[in-house]
């Protein structure tokens, strides 16, 4: 126990005394946060784009209940040969001419022409059909997104930050000059499972809660379970990043190992978009990586409000994967 | 004297080399035990197989009569070559940290009166200089007390007086009865520290003594050392002759008989050294190489 707070004392100074390093590990998320937080925030935009060809006098009344549907934006266009090129090149979705007898284009390949269709052929009319409506705060992209982000930017921090640690030791023959004492590989990776956890963990939460005073994000869940799932996700990149440094002593190779399997992540695991619909073998490769079940039980938490008990499939997976991770790492650990 | 550690018919085959081939000798307890060869003789591989890194192929370590147990880290102290440490600690934090894997350690204070580390005990592990690095790397070896101490190559790369310094350390080291086994290039340093010596080439001990009594066994009187321009061609001299690029050695027991016959030849004398043999010489009479035209 003394040789594993030994050692865990150490890395921590090491990593908590390299400021260049730790402040980016801060500032880069926080950046990327506050970045898309700004890009997809504002006043909500049209949905649909209508070119409008219209005459001096008023158009006719079912039209005129068109023309005031929420999120349809109408353009102006004066020449119509102009307005038909666009539709046909998805630049407007709907050309309506009321200048005579109403009149309207769409392109048959573009689907929100249908929608735009159906709603023209359907405004003003109210039929008997009861109307509930409903309040409820809204759930941003942002607040969709930053399960996602910090998940990633946990995944990078896990596997780079071991992987690229235990290659450095291994080739600055620090591992060397550990073997020759009693330290033991168990001892040796636990406290570099356990330094990085903790940092990562502490990163998470600094940035959480910064980024919150300024986002005022919309948790659902509990914050204790959204903590133990990054807590699990944690563990299981890390122990991935274990197994990718088990062996190699070249910077390089491990730079390449640990793109290998972050890249896939990064964009199949549903940090930014929602796999839904995809095709069915992307969604099941994407099942095989661990932090599409760490983003999952996340954002299960964060936006559905979630339990630990809802979630269990994907903490289950992730601590199976662990052990497996965990298990090869240190089978396949070598000091030199 | 008992021997402290011994190695017995100890082979080690690689898939394209053998680096070591059937080498046996023992270390008694309290000696400087130093071993010597050129890079790729098999010096380091012996030595690894010595301090439990590589496992032997065939053959035999044994310590204090027994192979060498789980207890065997506890007793020896290793000093590499060329390590580096974690970044960011400073002098007396890696030493803390090493302090940490053992049962049993020296007082602090004392590691660091023995090795001179007082001036640099605060400063950053990696912004010391090559000497300071030294004694930081022979205090992490020393810290556990150990009973047997390896040093690979300890003042490679250091200044003349770093060397020094260094080897008055040993020195230290050594009046405490602890057992060093060293690897070295520098046969002045093994000279100046070794009781007894083994010389490796080709994966094989080529002889092992003491420095004295081997270049007694092997050497009689005294070198002539001179240029070889200043011989013009004469080859007659009484003793024994040696060419090397741009010097001739003559070996004679009879530095009288052996000066007049220059002179009688009308040789010049102008750049006439006259020396003992050393382990240098002893290197090239057993290899017919110089021990650091590898390095």
């Amino acid at each position: 126990m003394n040789i594993f707070l030994a050692l865990l004392h150490a890395r921590n100074k090491e990593f908590l005394r390299d400021r260049g390093t730790l402040a980016w590990n801060f500032a880069f998320p926080f950046m990327v946060i506050i970045g898309l937080a700004l890009v997809f925030s504002g006043p909500e935009r049209d949905l649909y784009k209508v070119g409008l060809l219209r005459g001096d006098g008023p158009p006719p009344t079912a039209i005129e209940a068109f023309l005031a549907t929420d999120y349809v934006g109408f353009v102006p266009v004066t020449a119509l040969d102009d307005a038909l090129e666009k539709v046909r090149r998805h630049q407007l979705d709907m050309v309506l001419d009321v200048r005579g007898e109403p009149h309207f284009w769409i392109n048959s390949s573009n689907p929100r022409g249908y929608v735009l269709e159906r709603v023209l052929q359907g405004a003003g009319r109210s039929e008997a059909i009861h109307k509930e409506v409903l309040t409820g705060r809204e759930i941003r992209y942002i607040d969709w997104l930053l399960p996602g982000v910090l998940a990633m930017n946990m995944m990078f921090s896990c596997l780079f930050g071991v992987g690229y640690v235990i290659v450095r030791y291994r080739k600055g023959g620090i591992l060397r000059r550990l073997r020759v004492t009693p330290v033991r590989a168990v001892h040796f990776l636990s406290a570099q499972v356990a330094s990085r956890l903790l940092l990562v963990l502490f990163v998470t939460t600094v940035l959480f809660v910064g980024t919150d005073l300024i986002l005022d994000f919309y948790v659902v869940g509990s914050l204790l379970d959204l903590f133990v799932v990054f807590a699990l996700g944690g563990v299981c990149l890390i122990s991935l990043g274990l197994v990718i440094a088990a062996r190699t002593a070249s910077q390089e190779l491990a730079g390449g190992l640990l793109n290998l399997a972050t890249w896939p992540m990064m964009f199949l695991s549903g940090v930014w978009f929602s796999l839904e619909g995809a095709n069915p073998w992307l969604v099941r490769a994407a099942q095989l990586l661990p932090l599409t079940h760490m983003i999952d039980a996340a954002r299960a938490v964060m936006v559905d409000g979630a339990t630990l008990l809802d979630v269990w499939p994907q903490l289950a997976l992730l601590t199976g994967l662990s052990v497996v991770f965990m298990g090869l790492g240190s089978v396949l650990f070598r000091w030199e | 004297m008992s021997s402290l550690l011994e190695v017995r018919e100890l082979t080690k085959q690689y898939p394209a080399v053998r680096a070591v081939d059937g080498v046996s000798f023992a270390v008694e307890e309290g000696i400087c035990f130093g071993l010597l060869g050129p890079n790729g003789a098999g010096k380091t591989t012996t030595v690894e197989m010595m301090e439990g890194l590589t496992r032997p192929s065939s053959g035999q370590v044994l310590y204090r009569g027994a192979p060498l147990g789980a207890g065997y880290k506890h007793e020896v102290g290793i000093q590499f070559q060329s390590t580096s440490l974690q970044d960011f600690l400073t002098t007396r934090e890696v030493l803390q940290l090493f302090g940490k894997f053992y049962k049993h350690t020296l007082p602090l204070d004392e590691v660091v009166r023995m090795c001179a580390l007082g001036e640099f005990l605060d400063q950053d592990n990696r912004k010391l200089s090559g000497g300071q690095r030294q004694r930081l790397f022979l205090a992490l070896a020393l810290i556990n007390d150990p009973a047997l101490l390896f040093l690979d190559e300890p003042t490679t790369g250091l200044d003349p007086q770093a060397r020094q310094n260094f080897w008055k350390l040993v020195r230290q080291i050594k009046a405490q009865r602890k057992t060093i086994v060293l690897t070295t290039h520098y046969m002045e340093e093994a000279y100046a520290l070794c009781d007894r010596i083994a010389i490796m080439d080709h994966g094989r001990i080529l002889t092992i003594g003491s420095p004295q009594d081997l270049l007694t066994e092997h050497f009689e009187g005294v070198w002539l050392e001179l240029p070889a321009g200043n011989l013009n061609g004469h080859r007659t001299i009484p003793g024994k002759l040696r060419e090397r690029p741009g010097y001739v050695d003559i070996q004679t027991t009879d530095l009288d008989a052996t000066m007049r016959a220059l002179l009688a030849a009308d040789i010049s004398l102008v750049g006439l050294k006259v020396r003992q043999p050393t382990l240098e010489d002893l290197f090239l009479a057993l290899t017919g190489h110089e021990l650091r035209s590898g390095s």
